[in-house]
């Protein structure tokens, strides 16, 4: 079976770069490398990660700084033609700074870095990144950031409604929407979106540090698992299983 | 145009950025819980935000005012969340001209 390629963009203060490797590698067991920020080619690849971390040391905002080195050109371009793209925390910052993805991340409501698990309920099951999930599971996955409070205008939340672009939201372990279970103030509960053609994700939480079954929590594996059916189809499925026994 | 108006000059942009009003700024209303702890009642409202310095060398100030204007569009405010304002002054020691 041909394997996915995964290409994990590397910027001055990533840090999350390696977790997000290892876990595509040798977790999921598809092909997986680094791309340093200065590079302006991707090379042939299916899927860019852009990791977590303080790009830039989070200068000016969050991502604001990263979105102008010369790989992003290459990424929006590569996202434009529908390659699939995803983004995780700082990476997430960074796509809506690019305007890969619509809106922003506030500071925290509470004014804290909050690191700690979170329980997100997966609120579409039908895209690129979700399809190893049900509408309506909940995963438990940890956030680690203090700008991720999920802001846009009304208008663009409409949309976001309108065309399932809101992906994951914060909930209680059961499931509900509160906002005791909103971590950082985002709007509705926002965890996650992904754009208007379904190709490019962004998420605070980290699925890449919850994939190694020895951790106790591989929730976030469906994320990856999700990317990897879209390529090769249910017969990932069925090799994966035997991945999780072990 | 004049010689004089293609000649380079030193001008200071001094640039606030700020949450946008719609938006909830949390580290301004912290400060100003601290402000009326102090007794401060008169104070009504606090919005942090940042304050950048470019020094510009332009024949012009209004192209001063351009390019500022433009970097402020293209890096240092992000719409979505922030406003920005500016001022631009030639630079006194530039060139020993006021």
């Amino acid at each position: 079976m041909a394997r996915v390629r995964f290409a994990v963009i590397v910027f001055p203060g990533s840090n999350c770069d390696h977790d997000a490797q290892y876990v595509a590698g040798e977790i999921m067991g598809q092909e997986s490398r680094f791309v340093w920020h200065k590079e302006s080619d991707l090379g042939d690849v299916d899927v860019v990660i852009i990791p977590g971390g303080f790009s830039y040391g989070d200068y000016l905002r969050c991502g604001a700084i990263a979105r102008f080195s010369p790989i992003m050109k290459e990424v929006v371009r590569f996202a434009k033609n529908g390659g699939m793209v995803m983004g995780i925390c700082n990476g997430f910052q960074i796509l809506t700074e690019a305007g890969l993805l619509p809106g922003v991340l506030l500071r925290n409501r509470s004014l804290r870095f909050v690191c700690k698990y979170v329980y997100l309920r997966v609120e579409s099951s039908a895209t690129r990144f979700t399809s190893a999930c049900k509408t309506g599971e909940v995963l438990e996955i940890p956030i680690a950031h203090g700008d991720g409070n999920y802001f846009t205008d009304e208008q663009t939340v409409r949309r976001l409604e309108e065309n399932s672009q809101i992906v994951f939201r914060y909930c209680t372990p059961a499931g509900e929407l509160t906002d005791e279970a909103n971590p950082n103030g985002s709007l509705l509960n926002i965890a996650g979106i992904v754009n208007a053609e379904g190709n490019v994700l962004g998420m605070m939480p980290h699925p890449e540090r919850a994939a190694d079954p020895v951790l106790k929590h591989a929730d976030g594996q469906k994320v990856f698992r999700s990317i990897i059916q879209s390529f090769v189809g249910d017969e990932y499925l069925t090799e994966s299983l035997s991945l999780e026994r072990s | 145009m004049t010689s004089e108006d293609r000649e380079d000059k030193l001008f200071l942009s001094r640039v606030t950025v700020t949450l946008r009003k719609s938006i909830l700024d949390p580290q301004g209303k912290a400060v100003e819980h601290g402000v009326h702890s102090l007794g401060y009642d008169a104070i009504e409202d606090v919005r942090i935000g940042k304050f950048i310095e470019l020094k510009v060398n332009v024949p012009t100030k209004q192209k001063a005012e351009d390019l500022t204007r433009d970097v402020c569009q293209k890096l240092l405010s992000n719409p979505v969340m922030e406003d920005f304002s500016f001022t631009v002054d030639e630079m006194k020691e530039s060139h020993g001209k006021s």
